[in-house]
């Protein structure tokens, strides 16, 4: 039975063989055979990659944003400082709502402007009522000026978490925690399967469901390869804490936006930063800090007792 | 007898090993005043130095409605107090602290943590007030003053950014 059954078809190996061979061929644009295109398609994994292949990648990078954007985009890889570990905090009692914080992000990080993709997401909450639940929020609040009386408001990004569940979702870990905490994606390694973000209990990742719209005059030409980069159709991407800023030294660009000095940042490893202050004096919370998830955001409250 | 010399020695050894790592007390933090790197006081268009118009000018003491100048200056900070709470009637060109003290308009934040010395204690660590430039170096704080208008403090309201776009809108 079975021998006749071998001769009539195709045994399993050479079926499996040439449709890979045949899939392949459809698959591959031939006709955009530059080397770019095939450099790109057999990337390596960003942590697998020494210095060398990094630079490559980098110079590749650079190249092909040049021709797309007819400007110098640089694309950094600035290590993790050691000894750091970025925190973030955010003063509820001044925060007014006012969303500088949120355009800032969009300007100094490249995000699409049509699809329309913010990374800081602010929350409007009725005073006196159950404190956060999440589903009494506004986001789309509009009033003429802020801050509104009877309202409190609450920005929303990623919370760069110790134990991030994104990080466990992703299927071929495109993103991870770096050495200074922030979660971060590697865009050339994104299959865009979304999982993080069903995984994400903060809502903190975004996708391109289009190749990102922004004028080439408007792009941020200072980027680092897992932060700020022109992205592509079809990836996921989140607040970095600035990291080409940040590994510089900088502050974020929320943080020199804000106009009530609500946001606060620094290293959690140094006693002497606001970080630590504020976490050592100040009445602080973490965003559902029930879930395990150890974020290092940290929400406080300056004023009143 | 030999055992006792050699624990003395390194009794000995240890006491000036500690002198070594610690020569001078350090003074306590209060004895500097720590200097901040603030931005220059935001002065309106040619209003400063004081002494400009003030020089040879009688002081009057008694608070009345301003007339002649200054008239946009309605002081809804402090009800029932007047401008020498603040300014030195002798110099007008720096401000007076309630215990007599001169304090520079570039440090006026000591005036305002008379008061606000809790609010003072959090801007110095850093938690209250904008801070920009180097998480790790040089940073840029801003005077009290900048935010909050010394004679009517509260915050001013503001117009916000516009909403993200709804998902009905998305066409």
């Amino acid at each position: 039975m079975t021998e006749k059954k071998a001769e009539k078809y195709i045994d399993r190996r050479t079926f499996l063989r040439g449709a890979a061979l045949g899939l392949a061929a459809t698959a591959l644009p031939l006709d955009k055979a530059d080397a770019s295109f095939w450099e790109a398609f057999f990337q390596k994994y960003y942590r697998e990659m020494n210095e060398e292949e990094k630079k490559k990648v980098i110079q590749r990078l650079e190249k092909e944003y040049a021709q797309k954007y007819k400007k110098e985009i640089k694309v950094g890889d600035e290590k993790a400082l050691p000894g750091v570990l970025f925190g973030y905090g955010l003063d509820l009692s001044r925060c007014i709502g006012c969303r500088r914080c949120v355009y800032a992000c969009v300007d100094e990080n490249n995000q699409s402007k049509d699809p329309q993709i913010h990374w800081i997401t602010v929350l409007r909450f009725k005073k006196g009522e159950k404190f956060l639940d999440l589903e009494e929020s506004e986001k789309y609040y509009n009033p003429s000026q802020v801050p509104e009386p009877g309202y409190f408001y609450m920005p929303v990004q990623c919370q760069q978490c110790e134990n991030p569940p994104c990080v466990k979702a992703c299927p071929t870990q495109a993103t991870w925690k770096e050495p200074d905490g922030i979660v971060v994606v590697d865009y050339n390694w994104c299959i865009g399967c979304r999982y993080c973000m069903a995984a994400c209990p903060y809502g903190a990742r975004r996708f391109n469901w289009t190749t990102p719209n922004r004028k080439p005059e408007e792009i941020n030409p200072k980027t680092h390869y897992l932060g700020n980069r022109p992205r592509y159709k079809g990836v996921v991407e989140k607040c970095t804490f600035c990291i080409q800023r940040t590994r510089n030294g900088r502050y974020p660009a929320c943080v020199e936006a804000c106009p009530v000095g609500a946001r606060k940042f620094g290293n959690l490893l140094d006693p002497d930063s606001e970080m630590r202050q504020l976490i050592e004096h100040k009445r602080v919370f973490r965003l559902k800090e029930d879930l395990n998830t150890n974020p290092k955001f940290y929400y406080f409250f300056a004023y009143g007792r | 007898m030999k055992k006792y010399r050699l624990t003395a020695l390194i009794f000995i050894g240890l006491l000036f090993s500690l002198f070594w790592a610690f020569p001078v007390p350090a003074p306590a933090d209060e004895d500097i005043p720590k200097k901040f790197f603030v931005a220059p006081p935001p002065f309106s268009e040619g209003i400063f130095p004081c002494s400009q118009c003030h020089k040879g000018m009688p002081v009057n003491r008694t608070p009345r409605k301003l007339e002649q100048m200054h008239q946009d200056i309605v002081l809804r900070h402090m009800p029932g107090g007047w401008c020498f709470d603040c300014h030195n009637p002798n110099n007008r060109d720096t401000l007076r602290l309630a215990n007599g003290n001169v304090v520079q308009f570039e440090e006026s934040y000591n005036l305002c943590g008379q008061c606000h010395g809790t609010v003072l204690r959090d801007w110095k660590m850093g938690i209250h007030g904008k801070r920009t430039g180097m998480w790790n170096g040089e940073k840029q704080y801003l005077l009290c003053v900048h935010c909050h208008w010394p004679h009517d403090p509260k915050f001013k309201s503001i117009k916000p950014l516009p909403p993200p776009i709804q998902p009905s809108d998305i066409r």
